[in-house]
């Protein structure tokens, strides 16, 4: 066994993007992979691993988590995260934040501080209060190119995933940055899966994804952790990340196969996702044009990828 | 194949000594939600509208936990969610966080067909019901006054229950017997749903909850996750109740139906293998397959249940053996 961690910033990502749009993300995918090898190679549990590197990926304003998260139609800010333990099937999930620092923190603390797993709304932002974490005023969140990206839904009448885009004609529903994820397993087993999101552009008020949805957009248990990003909707409709874990437990086929096969089952240009197995194999499928993503795993193996070719 | 309908009214603790002011407003409205289903069946209403026209009923009777009658939040507010699907096209809605709205699970219908989305919550589920122009009423409307009894000995007792079916023991012998039959979780009437499939094979979920009883505001339970408290697709659908953070974590209402996929176990060893994994006291579900099979499991001392299928079988039940089977 070995440790293995796949980090993404969403899938959706155009067939291709200028420099001033690809670098500063793949230097944060750069960064955060670097984290979380980091926190792995100091022996810290894989639930640690998942809550440092997605506090690090909602804290970077080029993804749509945290700082950089996309808004709802009223131009507000809605986040929700989720995280769960492997071993255990622990799980915390929060929605509806909009003061939150680090919304995947709180669905920590909504975990092991509670009797639930899922605080939402006004609900959330007062526990957030009782607990003190760090909170700001919404306008922290909101960049000027999500400004602009809500804009553009508006004018063109559609709720979008993402737009990475704003400054080029797009074709329905396409440039998608949304969501940021990160799964780990330590060389022990121990397995653990965190997502994190603005959602969508231009959603209603209210809209909850796949993000905070254990099964959906985040998932673990002994075989293998995953985390989900794409069209929240159909990813809650195919459960995505759980379905993952029952194909290889009902099933018994390899990570790289379940994965593949998952995809099938989804509309196409939907879904992405990343994966690792108990015994430290690593996946990262996705049917859309691209996917921000990095994996690393203890042999020495690590990968930056956006589309098909990795760049190391 | 044929038509088959299966509902609940919670499952839990329910103690066998469950006095019969208490049982029988259950059975009888369990008897009531039944016919109708049944009903609609017969009439070739599709399975969706069933289940929608059966939880709309349960959450109405104000002895079920869902709208009226619906537990409170530890401020002794009313937040009820519910969901809804359909397993041809696997389209779905849920809510959540609702305090004014008539009727939740038609409301997670309405989010299923006039929204790009799938699931609403709180502020901006309440915004979308006035758009629609749904019933709604004052929160008090919601509330009864077995639930305000329920809260007060929760918080006495200061633990969050799933739900608790002997809040009005008026002697203390009862009320002694009761308090020591009742670990931790309690008696539990939580969350009510309906599965149904008509006889070409097309299925459908719905469930609808107010929750637990003192529970934290903002608290989401399983009963609007899709593949925790429901689930429906071309294979079987399924609706969950119990505790729901154990159902959110087993992800129980998905597993009946992958397990029958992946596994190739009937609906009846798929159900009893789902609720198996979950830790006992914690489960309930009820679960009708494309063929016309029926699957009504729990982990629990009992679950207010009540089933019927095209060929005459019906049964209303509360305790008895976890698994009924088919004639």
């Amino acid at each position: 066994m070995r440790w293995a961690i796949a980090v993404h910033g969403g899938a959706g990502v155009p067939p291709s993007l200028p420099p001033e749009k690809r670098l500063p993300r793949e230097a944060g995918l750069r960064h955060c992979l670097d984290v979380g090898i980091a926190a792995l190679q100091a022996r810290n549990h894989p639930l640690d691993v998942v809550e440092l590197v997605v506090r690090e990926l909602e804290n970077h304003p080029y993804f749509n988590a945290g700082r950089g998260s996309v808004l709802t139609s009223r131009g507000t800010i809605e986040m929700e995260a989720s995280i769960m333990d492997g071993k255990t099937m622990k799980c915390g999930a929060v929605s509806g934040l909009s003061t939150v620092v680090n919304p995947v923190s709180l669905a920590r603390l909504v975990m092991e501080k509670t009797p639930h797993i899922y605080l939402a709304f006004d609900g959330a932002e007062a526990f957030a209060r009782e607990q003190g974490v760090e909170t700001v005023e919404m306008s922290h969140f909101i960049t000027p190119g999500n400004i602009e990206r809500l804009k553009q839904a508006q004018e063109a009448g559609r709720v979008q995933i993402d737009h990475t885009q704003p400054d080029d004609a797009v074709a329905d529903g396409d440039g998608r940055i949304g969501t940021v994820g990160c799964v780990a397993v330590d060389n022990e087993g121990n397995l653990a899966a965190a997502t994190s999101t603005g959602g969508m552009v231009n959603k209603m008020v209210g809209r909850i994804g796949d993000t905070p949805v254990i099964g959906a957009g985040t998932y673990a248990n002994h075989l293998c952790a995953v985390s989900a990003t794409g069209i929240g909707e159909a990813i809650i409709r195919g459960t995505v990340a759980r379905d993952v874990a029952a194909l290889m437990e009902f099933k018994g086929i390899s990570l790289e196969e379940v994965a593949a096969y998952v995809m099938d089952r989804v509309p196409p240009d939907t879904t992405g996702l990343i994966a690792v197995s108990s015994t430290g194999e690593v996946a990262m499928p996705f049917n859309t044009p691209g996917m921000f993503r990095a994996c690393a795993t203890e042999d020495g193996y690590s990968e930056i990828a956006i589309w098909d070719s990795p760049s190391k | 194949m044929g038509w088959a309908i299966a509902l609940h009214g919670g499952a839990g603790d329910i103690p066998r000594s469950l006095p019969p002011e208490l049982r029988l407003p259950r059975e009888a409205g369990l008897r009531h939600c039944l016919n109708v289903g049944i009903a609609a069946l017969k009439a070739h209403k599709h399975p969706l509208d069933v289940v929608e026209l059966v939880v709309r009923e349960l959450e109405n009777h104000p002895h079920f936990n869902a709208g009226k009658g619906s537990v409170l939040t530890c401020s002794g507010t009313v937040e009820m969610e519910a969901s809804i699907m359909d397993g041809k096209s696997k389209r779905c809605g849920a809510v959540s966080g609702l305090s004014t709205v008539v009727n939740a699970v038609s409301l997670a219908r309405l989010v299923m067909e006039k929204t790009p989305h799938i699931y609403l919550g709180f502020h901006g589920a309440e915004a979308f019901a006035r758009e629609q122009g749904v019933e709604t009423a004052d929160p008090s409307y919601f509330i009864t006054p077995e639930n305000i009894v329920r809260l007060k000995q929760a918080q006495e007792a200061n633990r969050v229950q799933i739900d608790y079916t002997q809040p009005i023991q008026k002697e203390p012998n009862d009320a002694a017997a009761a308090g020591a039959k009742i670990p931790n979780g309690d008696s539990q009437i939580g969350t009510v749903g309906c599965v149904a499939v008509d006889d070409e094979g097309n299925l459908a979920s719905a469930t609808s909850t107010g929750g637990l009883v003192n529970k934290m505001a903002g608290r989401i339970g399983d009963s609007p996750i899709i593949g925790a408290g429901t689930y429906a697709n071309h294979i079987c659908a399924v609706s969950a109740t119990g505790k729901g953070e154990a159902m959110i974590r087993g992800t129980v209402a998905r597993d009946v139906a992958a397990v029958m996929e992946f596994k190739g176990l009937s609906l009846k060893e798929a159900a009893a293998y789902v609720i198996d994994q979950v830790p006992p006291g914690n489960a309930g579900l009820v679960a009708v397959s494309s063929t016309g099979e029926i699957a009504t499991v729990y982990n629990t001392a009992g679950m207010f249940r009540a089933s019927a299928s095209e060929d005459g079988y019906s049964e209303i039940s509360i305790w008895d053996s976890p698994i009924k089977v088919t004639n």
